[in-house]
């Protein structure tokens, strides 16, 4: 044991001082998905190192799905035909704990601006479309890790894992995703501070929710309520998902006819497809809202 | 595919003998509402100065700056930066340019290291090179041992070095540093101007930036002094100090009055008593000295000289001295609430 290195030597002074020097391409459309690219990184990156976050997105559905869906069982059991309360509901908890989350990505930008990051984004040589696009999808993506969560679950509630199910689940899940912060978005371009932002959306993600038929079925509602359940956007992501979910179950008929009557209009039933199709272009009209706010400033 | 040539777009200037100025500004104005925030600015900063704004808060700085990198739109006049118009080739001038704001722009969730990655992807530098630029600026600032601490853990002036190295990142031609000292302890005010003087020595680069520490501005190869948003004066400190020109002598006598009025008799200087001694001011000082011992008459105990400083430049070109003017502002900055209300994007409408 005889070294006699000493720690402290100072490091080699010298270090080559030559300047590395980097180049900034102009830009262009391969810069503009670049952006895009690393934007939605960030949204990633930074729900990773949030432990408290994820935490949360678990713990939520399983309150919604088990507490609540328990609870009422005994009071419902006699309407379901049997199904299982858990199991009715569950398109619903998937879609509100989506929602939730894309909810609070969107959060992230009026956070951002608060904390000044969002500055740093907008002087970059780059298109304010790109940075809200990468925000979007980022939140988008986070979001539907929820409800990927969601759809793990599905075993214990008497739902399948039939694999054009979990897909079809998953591909509804990521719209909606994608519209509701789209939305989260629009409205943040406009509001400076995270609680008035949280309030605005509990105001209308709270409504939306219930109205949508997430714990209930829409036949045979009262004329005010179907009128509204027919105006919430959330309607046509929940019930398709349901639809779904109930094509993939062994239940009687009248079961059928009861929990999953599917969403008319003036008393025709609206496709699916269109169902899935209104929320994409409700979510794509936000999201040009987004860019046009984001582009009218300064 | 992706990796097409650096596209070769003519970076004019770029080590070409004859620069054109780094930085040219033309009658440049900004009008919010009722308020002219600045009216009509003229400069030009040459490639590789290091090139100070000094005003107090409210003068127009900030918002002049702002006009420079793109951030606000001017409501008159033209300015250049890097040889682009920053209205009609905004995206040429952002590539050019590096910013340091007066509040931070760091995302504290993330380490130094991906808040440097981020900003260098941002503007699209070289996959390949990152690791050695960041190195580089990292170690410039010192932080590089840090490089994996999230930026949240930061001091503020750890976090204002960090800026600093991210606003170098991308190689900018300029530099805009706005009030960069500004609310950190002496020391590290100290080695930031270290940077700022490394940098200049190293890279080619300019650097324009907001001040209202008169001991900073001395730094600089050349000072703006803006006021009420209009340029009073610019040159080097040194010019503009000769141009001052009178050297402050303060005597202590036996009899201050007797010596107020001998000096207006012999000699024709007005002087005063402040601090608790007899003050004047007059070319030379030093060489004045002998003469005033030889002729005064009267017994003196001590004397001291010293050269005028930028706090008497500033004070010959508005009336008042900057910590003056900073009072009767209040603390309330215009200068401030109006980067927040130009930038940021979104709200108010």
């Amino acid at each position: 044991m005889s070294t006699t290195a000493d720690p402290q030597l100072a490091p080699p002074a010298g270090a080559p001082p030559e300047v590395v020097r980097v180049e900034v391409p102009e830009r262009s459309f391969a810069s503009e998905l670049r952006a895009i690219k690393i934007v939605w990184r960030r949204e990633l990156i930074r729900y990773r190192s949030d432990r408290i976050r994820i935490a949360t997105t678990l713990v939520q559905p399983l309150l919604f799905l088990f507490v609540l869906g328990s609870g009422l069982q005994s009071l419902s059991a006699a309407s379901t035909h049997g199904v299982d309360l858990k199991t009715f509901i569950y398109p619903g908890i998937l879609c509100i704990s989506v929602m939730f989350t894309a909810m609070f990505s969107a959060a992230s930008l009026v956070w951002d601006r608060e904390f000044g990051f969002l500055r740093e984004m907008m002087v970059a040589p780059v298109r304010r479309s790109s940075i809200v696009i990468g925000k979007c999808l980022g939140g988008a993506t986070v979001a539907s890790f929820q409800g990927v969560i969601v759809l793990c679950l599905a075993g214990t509630v008497h739902v399948p894992y039939a694999p054009l199910l979990i897909l079809g689940v998953f591909v509804l899940q990521a719209l909606l995703a994608f519209a509701i912060t789209a939305f989260g978005i629009m409205v943040a371009a406009r509001i400076r501070q995270v609680q008035s932002f949280m309030g605005v959306m509990q105001m209308v993600v709270m409504p939306m929710f219930f109205i949508s038929g997430a714990l209930f079925p829409v036949s045979r509602l009262p004329t005010w309520l179907g009128v509204l359940n027919r105006i919430d956007p959330l309607t046509y992501a929940v019930d398709p998902m349901r639809r779904l979910v109930f094509s993939h179950l062994h239940v009687s008929a009248a079961a059928r006819r009861v929990l999953d009557p599917g969403v008319t209009w003036w008393g025709w039933h609206v496709p699916a497809l269109l169902e899935a199709g209104i929320i994409v272009a409700l979510g794509l009209v936000m999201l040009g809202v987004a860019i046009l706010e984001f582009s009218a400033t300064d | 595919m992706s990796e097409a040539a650096p596209t070769t777009a003519p970076r004019d200037g770029r080590g070409a003998p004859d620069h054109p100025p780094a930085i040219a500004v033309r009658g440049l104005e900004k009008s919010f509402g009722d308020i002219q925030a600045v009216r009509g600015v003229d400069f030009e900063v040459a490639t590789g100065e290091v090139f100070g704004f000094l005003g107090p808060n409210g003068a127009g700085k900030t918002t002049t700056i702002n006009m420079c990198c793109t951030l606000t739109k001017p409501s008159g006049g033209t300015a250049e930066v890097a040889g682009y118009d920053v209205v009609r080739e905004r995206d040429n001038v952002r590539r050019n340019i590096g910013l340091v704001f007066q509040e931070t722009t760091l995302d504290g969730y993330l380490t130094a290291e991906q808040n440097l990655r981020l900003h260098a992807e941002l503007y699209g530098v070289q996959s390949a090179l990152i690791p050695a630029r960041m190195r580089q600026v990292m170690e410039m600032v010192g932080l590089w041992q840090r490089k994996d601490s999230p930026v949240r853990t930061f001091s503020g002036g750890m976090k204002r070095r960090l800026e600093i190295a991210r606003g170098l990142m991308h190689s900018p031609r300029v530099l805009f540093l706005d009030e960069p000292t500004i609310g950190l302890d002496p020391q590290t005010r100290r080695s930031i101007w270290t940077y700022i003087r490394t940098l200049k020595a190293s890279e080619e680069i300019t650097i324009f930036m907001t001040t209202h520490y008169m001991d900073e501005a001395e730094w600089c190869d050349r000072i703006a002094i803006m006021d009420q948003g209009v340029i009073v004066a610019l040159d080097t400190p040194e010019a503009l100090k000769a141009e001052v020109g009178a050297d402050r002598v303060r005597i202590e006598t036996e009899d201050d009055e007797a010596a107020i009025a001998s000096l207006r008799e012999r000699f024709g200087i007005e002087a005063v008593i402040s601090e608790g001694a007899v003050t004047f001011r007059i070319q030379s000082g030093e060489e004045f000295v002998p003469r005033l011992f030889a002729e005064l008459g009267i017994p003196i105990r001590s004397v001291s000289v010293s050269r005028p400083t930028l706090d008497d430049v500033f004070m010959s070109y508005t009336g008042s001295s900057i910590r003056d003017v900073e009072e009767s502002s209040g603390p309330s900055d215009r200068d401030k609430m109006m980067m927040r209300a130009m930038s940021g994007g979104g709200g108010r409408r």
